[in-house]
Formats: C-alpha cells, sequence, structure tokens
C-alpha cells in the first residue's frame, strides 16, 4: 500500500547557485577515476595493474572480503596509476582515457524470464552491484542478504540538488527496465518515493511494479533514510537496500542494451560557479574540462556532491562514484571582524537555522554561505536547534 | 579594520607553539576570538556551518537580562532610599536618578566582584588545560548578580562564585559540561554557608543599618508570607498581607527581593526575547509555570493556614519564581535536553518550587533548591524518555 507521508520539520537552506536545466555539452575527460573510499569499509583488491589496458566493463577490483562484489571501469583505457596513501591504501585508481570509446553489445537481456538469483549473478558478474547499497551502514550491498525491500528515491532535497525530473526526462524505458532488475531482487517491495510538493515527470509516475510513495517536507524529506524510517523502518536484523534514481536507469540500460554505459548527468552548481547548468559525464571524470572557465573566484572549495555530505575535491579531481553534483562554494579561511562579518554583527548575509540573525525574516533570500566554522570548538549547548531540522521520530514530542 | 587584524598577526606567532609567551596563547585566543571569528574552515563532513556560535547565543541572553537588570538596579535604590527614610510608603517612581544611582552603587560592585572572581578563574583553568575562555561564564556572571539580595557583603559573593565555577562548573569539564546550574549553586552556597548573613530580613535592602526609624526591617514579601508558618507571623492574616503587598505591586517589581528577581514584568520582557530568539526553551518555561500554580491550587485545597490559602497566582508574583522558571530552569545545559523530558522537567519543578516555598519555612526561597535538585534529576528523566522512545521501537519488531 502507498503512503503519503506529511512532515513539518526539516531544514531547507536556501543557496545561490541553483542549477539553470539547460543540458551544456563537455569534452571527454582525460581521466576517470574510481575511487574505493566512495564505498564504506570496502577495502579493494586490485585485479589490473598500472599500464594494462581495460574496456568499458571490464572489471578493475573487487572487494577483498566479499570477492562477488566487483568494480567495473566506466572507460576503454590504460590504468595510469594506482593512487596509495599511508599504509599503501589504496586511495584511487586512475583510468586514462584512450581514442576509441566504443562499446560492444552483447545484446538486450530479457528480465523477466531470469530468477531472482540470476540477477543478482548478472550484476555482480558485470561490476553493476555497487549502485545497490545497503542500509543501515550504507555499504555496497552484502548479496548474502536477502533485503526486506529495496528503496529508489525519486528526489533529492539536499543543498542545490540536480532535479531528477529534468534529469531523468524521456527515460522511461530505462528507468522500468531497472525497476524490472530491482523488484526481481527482493521478496519484498520497491518503494518509489516522490516529492509531494511538486508534479513528479511521467518517467517515475508511471513506474510499474512498485509502491509509488509520496512525502511532504523539508530536506532531509528527498534522504532515503528518512523514507525508509517512515515507509518500512529497518528493526534489528532486518537489511533493506536503496538505489539512486540515475543508477536505476544504469541497471536497467545495461538489461535493455546489453553494455555497461556508466554515465550521468550532473548538476554544476555553487555560488562561485558562473551560469550553472547540467552536464553529461562520465562516472568517475576528472572535473577539470568541466570546471574550465567557470569558477569565478579563486579561494573556494570543490565538492563533489552536495555541500552537507559531499567529500571535498580538488580543481582537477574526480567525481565521486555516488554523486549526482559538484558545488562549488568560497572557503572562509579568512578572519571575520566581529561587528561586520562577525559575531556581533547585524548578520544579514548570515544563515542560521536559529533566529538569531535577522535572515529568518527573508523566506526567500538565498546566501553565499562559506566554508569557514563561523566560531571555535566548544561543548555542545542544545537549544534545541537539531531537533528542528531532524525528520526522524525520537519521541512522541518531537 | 585591517588595522586590528594586522596586531593579530603580529602577535600571533609569539603566542604559537614554541613563541615567548606560549603559557599566555589561551588568553590570546579568548580576545583575539573575540574581535575575529578565526579562520577555521570545515574540514570533514558537512561544509558548510550554520552562522550562530556560542557567543552569540550567549549575548542574547545578557541582552534579555537587561530589562531586569536595569529595574533591579531602579528598585535597590528605591528600597535603599525606603531604608533610609524608615518609610515603606514612598513614592516608588519620585527621585528616579537619584534612585538609579544609588542602585548602581551597590549593584555594579556585585557584577564586578561575579565577572571578576569567575573569568580570573575561568582564566587560569583555560591556560592550564589549554583552551581559550568559554563563553558560558558571561551569562553566569550577570545571573549571580540578579539573584543576590542587595546587602550581601562582596567577599561572601567572591567566595561562593569561586566555589560554583570550580566545584559546579571547572571540575566536570567547563562550559556544556556542568550538572549544576553555576549561578544558583552560587547562591545556594551562600545559602547554607552563610544562613545567619543570607536569611531574615537583614540583607534585602542596602542601608538598613542606617535606617532614620528604630525597629525598621528590610522584611521581604516572601520572608512575610513565610513568618505565617511561624508562631509569630508579621501579618495577622492574608488580608493584611495582599493590604501590604498588593498583587500588582508584585508583578510590577514594587517589592524588596533579591535585586533581578522582583519585576515579573522585566522578566516576561527577558522571556519574549529568550523564546523569539529560541534560545530559552517556551516548553519549560511554561510547564515549570503551570506546576508552580497547580501546585499552589493544589495546597489551597489543603488549606489549614494563611500561607496555604494564598491564592495560588501570587506564588507565581513573588520570590524569585519567575526569574527562575525563565533564566534559571531553561538553561541549555542543565536542563532535560529531550522534548518530553523539558515538559516533565519543567511541571515536577515548578510544582516542587512551591511545595518547598510552603511547606517548609525555613526555605521560602524554594525555586533555588527546586531548580538545583531537578538539575540532578534530569539526565534521569532523559533516560527514561529515551528509554520510552527504544520500548516502542520494541514493540514494532515484535508485530511485524
Amino acid at each position: 500500500m502507498s503512503k503519503t507521508i506529511k512532515l513539518k520539520k526539516g531544514l531547507d537552506i536556501r543557496l545561490v547557485g541553483v542549477a539553470n536545466k539547460v543540458k551544456a555539452e563537455v569534452s571527454l575527460p582525460k581521466t576517470v577515476s574510481i575511487k574505493p573510499s566512495d564505498f564504506h569499509g570496502m577495502t579493494p583488491k586490485m585485479l589490473v595493474k598500472e599500464g594494462e589496458t581495460v574496456k568499458v566493463g571490464s572489471i578493475v577490483f573487487q572487494d577483498k572480503y566479499k570477492e562477488s562484489i566487483k568494480f567495473a571501469s566506466p572507460v576503454n583505457g590504460v590504468v595510469k596509476a594506482i593512487v596509495r596513501g599511508e599504509k599503501r591504501k589504496i586511495l584511487e585508481v586512475l583510468i586514462g582515457l584512450t581514442e576509441n570509446q566504443e562499446v560492444e553489445s552483447i545484446g538486450a537481456i530479457d528480465v523477466n524470464g531470469m530468477s531472482g538469483e540470476d540477477v543478482k549473478t548478472k550484476m555482480l558478474a558485470v561490476g553493476l552491484w555497487p549502485y545497490m547499497r545497503q542500509r543501515p551502514l550504507d555499504i555496497v550491498a552484502d548479496p548474502k542478504n536477502a533485503p526486506k525491500a529495496i528503496f529508489v528515491s525519486a528526489f533529492d532535497s539536499s543543498l542545490l540538488a540536480p532535479d531528477f525530473d529534468f534529469v531523468l526526462h524521456g527515460k522511461n524505458k530505462e528507468f522500468q527496465a531497472g525497476l524490472d532488475v530491482l523488484s526481481k531482487l527482493t521478496e519484498g517491495k520497491v518503494h518509489l518515493t516522490l516529492n509531494g510538493k511538486l508534479p513528479a515527470n511521467s518517467t517515475f509516475t508511471d513506474a510499474k511494479g512498485v509502491e509509488i510513495n509520496k512525502i511532504y517536507g523539508k530536506h532531509p524529506a528527498g534522504n532515503v533514510g528518512t523514507q525508509i524510517h517512515h515507509i518500512d523502518p529497518v528493526n534489528k536484523g532486518e537489511f533493506v537496500w536503496v538505489v539512486n534514481a540515475q543508477d536505476v536507469v544504469n541497471i536497467g540500460s545495461y538489461f535493455l542494451n546489453g553494455f555497461y554505459a556508466a554515465k550521468k548527468i550532473i548538476a554544476i552548481t555553487g555560488s562561485e560557479i558562473k551560469d550553472p547548468n547540467y552536464v553529461e559525464v562520465i562516472q568517475g571524470t576528472n572535473v577539470s574540462e568541466i570546471l574550465s572557465g567557470r569558477i569565478t573566484s579563486d579561494n573556494v572549495r570543490v565538492i563533489s556532491g552536495n555541500v552537507l555530505t559531499g567529500d571535498k575535491i580538488d580543481q582537477d579531481g574526480h567525481l565521486g562514484f555516488y554523486s549526482n553534483q559538484i558545488t562549488v562554494i568560497p572557503e572562509g579561511n579568512q578572519l571575520k571582524f566581529v561587528l561586520t562579518t562577525g559575531w556581533m554583527g547585524l548578520g544579514f548575509d548570515k544563515f542560521s537555522n536559529s533566529r538569531l540573525f535577522p535572515t529568518f525574516l527573508f523566506s526567500k533570500k538565498r546566501f553565499r554561505l562559506d566554508t569557514n566554522t563561523n566560531g571555535e570548538e566548544r561543548a555542545f549547548v542544545m537549544t534545541g536547534e537539531l531537533e528542528k531540522c531532524s525528520l526522524l521520530i525520537f519521541s512522541r514530542c518531537n | 579594520m585591517k588595522f586590528l587584524e594586522n596586531i593579530v598577526h603580529k602577535m600571533e606567532p609569539k603566542f604559537a607553539k614554541g613563541g615567548k609567551l606560549e603559557k599566555w596563547h589561551p588568553i590570546f585566543e579568548s580576545f583575539a576570538t573575540l574581535a575575529f571569528t578565526p579562520a577555521h574552515v570545515t574540514s570533514k563532513g558537512t561544509h558548510i556551518r550554520d552562522g550562530v556560535d556560542l557567543k552569540r547565543t550567549m549575548i542574547m541572553v545578557i541582552v534579555a537580562m537587561i530589562p531586569c537588570l536595569l529595574f533591579g538596579i531602579y528598585n535597590t535604590g528605591h528600597w535603599e532610599m525606603v531604608a533610609a527614610a524608615g518609610d515603606r510608603s514612598l513614592d516608588f517612581w519620585s527621585n528616579g536618578g537619584e534612585k538609579f544611582l544609588l542602585g548602581l552603587a551597590v549593584v555594579l560592585p556585585l557584577i564586578i566582584v561575579s565577572y571578576g572572581v569567575g573569568l580570573t578563574i575561568e582564566f587560569i583553568f583555560g591556560m592550564k588545560n589549554g583552551h581559550s575562555l568559554h563563553e558560558g561564564f558571561l551569562v553566569s556572571g550577570m545571573l549571580i548578580p540578579l539573584i543576590m539580595p542587595a546587602d550581601v557583603p562582596l567577599w561572601m559573593v567572591g567566595v561562593a562564585t569561586a566555589f560554583a565555577v570550580i566545584i559546579g562548573k571547572e571540575i566536570f569539564g567547563g562550559t556544556g559540561m556542568n550538572i549544576l546550574n553555576v549561578a544558583l549553586l552560587t547562591r545556594a552556597f551562600l545559602f547554607f554557608a552563610y544562613p545567619t548573613s543570607m536569611s531574615g530580613d537583614k540583607v534585602w535592602m542596602a542601608g538598613t543599618e542606617n535606617t532614620a526609624v528604630d525597629g525598621f526591617t528590610g522584611s521581604t514579601a516572601l520572608g512575610d508570607l513565610a513568618s505565617f508558618m511561624s508562631e509569630k507571623p508579621v501579618f495577622e492574616n492574608l488580608a493584611e498581607y495582599t493590604n501590604n503587598y498588593s498583587f500588582m505591586d508584585s508583578l510590577m517589581g514594587y517589592i524588596p527581593g533579591s535585586i533581578g528577581e522582583t519585576s515579573v514584568i522585566a522578566i516576561l520582557i527577558g522571556a519574549l526575547i529568550l523564546i523569539a530568539t529560541g534560545i530559552g526553551s517556551l516548553r519549560i518555561m511554561a510547564s515549570f509555570t503551570i506546576g508552580g500554580y497547580l501546585m499552589g491550587l493544589m495546597l489551597n485545597g489543603i488549606g489549614g493556614n494563611d500561607f496555604l490559602m494564598l491564592p495560588a497566582h501570587f506564588h507565581l508574583v513573588i520570590g524569585g519564581f519567575a526569574f527562575g522558571a525563565v533564566f534559571m530552569a531553561t538553561d541549555p545545559v542543565t536542563a532535560s535536553q529531550t522534548a518530553t523530558g523539558k515538559i516533565l522537567y519543567g511541571l515536577i519543578g515548578g510544582m516542587l518550587a512551591i511545595l518547598i516555598r510552603v511547606l517548609n519555612p525555613a526555605y521560602p526561597e524554594g525555586v533555588m533548591l527546586a531548580i538545583l535538585f531537578m538539575n540532578v534529576m534530569a539526565p534521569i528523566i532523559d533516560h527514561y524518555v529515551v528509554q520510552s522512545n527504544i520500548k516502542r521501537r520494541l514493540k514494532r519488531l515484535k508485530t511485524t
């Protein structure tokens, strides 16, 4: 039974730099990377050496302890470097692209005739499995577990997040194929949760074989964790799997077209980006081509993902595996004088969840926030600000 | 501001590790961060942070206390004049300037002693532990003079502040870690360590020793009420009491008492500021008041003597009840942290405050004891609130 969830709390921070709904072209990157750190708690075991040639879909490394989980190359190329950190921990695998980016198709695969176990084996073998994530812990799903449900969020409520309605427009077929694959993987339901506040794209509303839920509320209403909490909470010993909406399309297109097409449309956002918009990129792409000539100031931080959960990357760094956006915001590494921009200033440029700055009066104002911590380390003094933005129910009064 | 910034940059190396004045770095840092929010940036996790910090939060609480402070200064001056003249019928609002100055002469030294002693100790601990001054004491240091009787000797305030800051706060780890409200602990220390000079009717007005009229006492509304429980009450019955201290007088604050606690109107202005900014918990304030009122009604129901029969709404405006509800019980560090817990905490605290006030004539200021007791109980309340949610979730597991 589909559910409608209405939530009053939450927090939408209005930042400058929302992406315009325009899709721009970018040239192919010189390198792509796969970062093992994107997959929580996973220790990689390399299957290729530096200098080895890889093709789209060929396996680069596998999970050392769950060997069936394999990670595939998104491009044709040569393994340029295996970057290691302290204690020889593998930080990233860099793959240099070759001229020829053509892929061979093995032909469409009909999911309907396959058993769940076959689908699983197929996905594991071709490197589609890392798209499946498991809650609790947000790790790559353990293929041995039987999830009680699979959750797909059809919108991203986080800061400057890409609009999935725009990103997945016209991909009805691939999305449906992806959902068909997912429904083979669980005995339970596949939950697709839409944003109640806005009319959703037909990609989502026409989806079949899934439970379509609606959720109303501010961020983190779009987070799949919030949705799990309200739709089908996880009890001790249970697991649910979650898949990003764009990754559902990627899974679907593999089964439709017969090749691993690790592409996604990401939003280029943030206050320091000229004309924020969308671009189609390869997974793990180098961002320097995308950002070149578009950053408007010198002292910036580039984030793969949104400002709340993303990772800091260099200006010539690489996109994270699960990231759907790049955000560029100013660094806050300068002193702020007490009376102008500091703690006693009027604070018309400061965002706060509390009502200690006058900006809470302006419900439309957008902010250009920097990375300053706005204060030193202190003990928590609980004035109720955290409860205000949590959408999880911790007690009856919350 | 470039000029100040340059000074900070120039001085920094001297205080940095290995510098000449390394030992004094916490003090340098305290002043530098007072003038400039440091250039610290986020490194892991969330990349942007809320604009608010503890400094801003604490300065707002001080702003909320300003009405109480101003009224308190004036009121102290007024009662000093009353004591000098030995005439309680003096008009409250005449000779305003003079009264304010008289009051200032009493209150300002208290503020200086409280901040001086407290901040010195905080700095010493900061230097020892290598951290800059934490802002909690900025509020406590202002609360302490506001809950002192006007005539309290300054050295006692100094000793009590030192006790409260060291034993009540620093040994627990400083701001944000204390179990008991620091300001109330100061008052409690004075109350139990120097009972002879902290109770009775000598201390509540400055200058009673120079009174022009023999036999004039600086008794307070609460003290007179408590005397109903003794064999020789000040007033013969309740009607006589309400003639002397009307509800309106108590509400406006035209009565003697601790410096900041008398005017409920001034306290309400502070409460509005705290609620509007979201620092003070409306839940605690409301439930504390309701708790006190309910207990007042209950005691009315029992009856027996004139104090028990005092109409419940009087309890809310006399003594430190309103001040305690707004500024003491709501202390975010020592109060309950859960939403449900806050309601329970306030309700029980308010009831206890009136219960102690009425039934134990030796401690008419039951609010102080009630809040300190609830500070100790707050973690237990939170524990049971959290447990109830765990039980609720276990139930979910069984049904599915």
